[in-house]
């Protein structure tokens, strides 16, 4: 886990993992995912939005994390998307926590490939794996109030990059396990789709 | 007794009014049962849609825990 550097070194390897309360260098990112064997650099930039189901005038939002457990889960996404498209050339998941108001970047994802078609796959499945298996929290401030995001998905983990629940346990993600009267939705165990 | 380190997350720490605690219990789901109880009926009814992660590994209600395992208790996730 890394702090986003601002203006500091770039990572060593292929991989550059990062998440923290900075300005994300969406352009440094850029660069550095351009190779000479890869003919493709697709970025991902998710930006903060007015509105938000049924919340008009949405002003902020205020990001928190597990914080130990991001790097590592965001490690796993990029393992993840190299088994799938092994020749991915560099990989950048980039996340800001804490208060971001309308139209700044909150995540960005940066793939390069030798061809467009895998770049652009993988960096759909990176964001979508990001938004699924990564512990972040947004809460949202509009017009009428703050609450946090509607749009939220039973944390999971992705296919295959992560150690399982161990053998007493009743399975990987799963609920706690306690019941409540409305019964709730069943615990999500199912990997992420491969795209 | 073995004692639990309890990690608490966006709406579920704020039901709790913490981000951390110390909860008793041989398992996760005796982990659970006593911070239910602790923080009442909100919070209990948000824990039961949580994923349950050990130490940062996926967990479930019969995972055994040691003396000062990570119990991290997690709403669904919202980032992006």
């Amino acid at each position: 886990m890394h702090d986003v550097p601002l203006g500091g070194d770039l990572p060593a390897g292929d991989d550059w993992i990062a998440a923290g309360e900075g300005v994300l260098p969406t352009s440094e990112a850029l660069a550095w995912a351009v190779r000479p064997g890869c003919g493709a650099v697709v970025t991902f930039c998710g930006t903060v939005r007015d509105h938000a189901e049924g919340r008009h005038g949405v002003t902020h939002l205020d990001y928190e994390a597990y914080l130990e457990q991001v790097g590592p889960r965001l490690d796993a996404v990029a393992r993840a998307a190299r088994e799938r498209w092994p020749d991915l050339g560099r990989v950048a998941l980039l996340h800001r926590l804490g208060r971001l108001t309308v139209g700044e970047v909150s995540v960005v994802v940066v793939v390069s490939a030798p061809h467009r078609g895998e770049a652009f796959d993988a960096a759909r499945f990176c964001i979508d794996a990001v938004k699924e298996s990564v512990p972040i929290w947004k809460r949202e401030t509009w017009a009428e109030g703050s609450d946090w995001g509607l749009c939220a998905h039973d944390v999971r983990d992705v296919d295959g990059a992560l150690p399982g629940a161990d053998e007493a346990g009743s399975g990987r993600g799963g609920g706690t396990g306690v019941p409540t009267a409305d019964g709730g939705p069943a615990p999500v165990s199912a990997p992420v789709e491969p795209v | 007794m073995r004692v639990a380190r309890l990690r608490l997350f966006g709406p579920i720490a704020e039901l709790a009014g913490t981000r951390g605690d110390q909860v008793p219990g041989a398992t996760v789901a005796q982990v659970v049962a006593a911070a239910c109880e602790r923080y009442g009926d909100a919070f209990a009814r948000l824990a039961s849609h949580c994923g349950v992660w050990v130490n940062g590994e996926g967990a479930g209600p019969a995972t055994p825990l040691d003396e000062d395992d990570e119990v991290a208790l997690l709403p669904p996730v919202s980032g992006g």
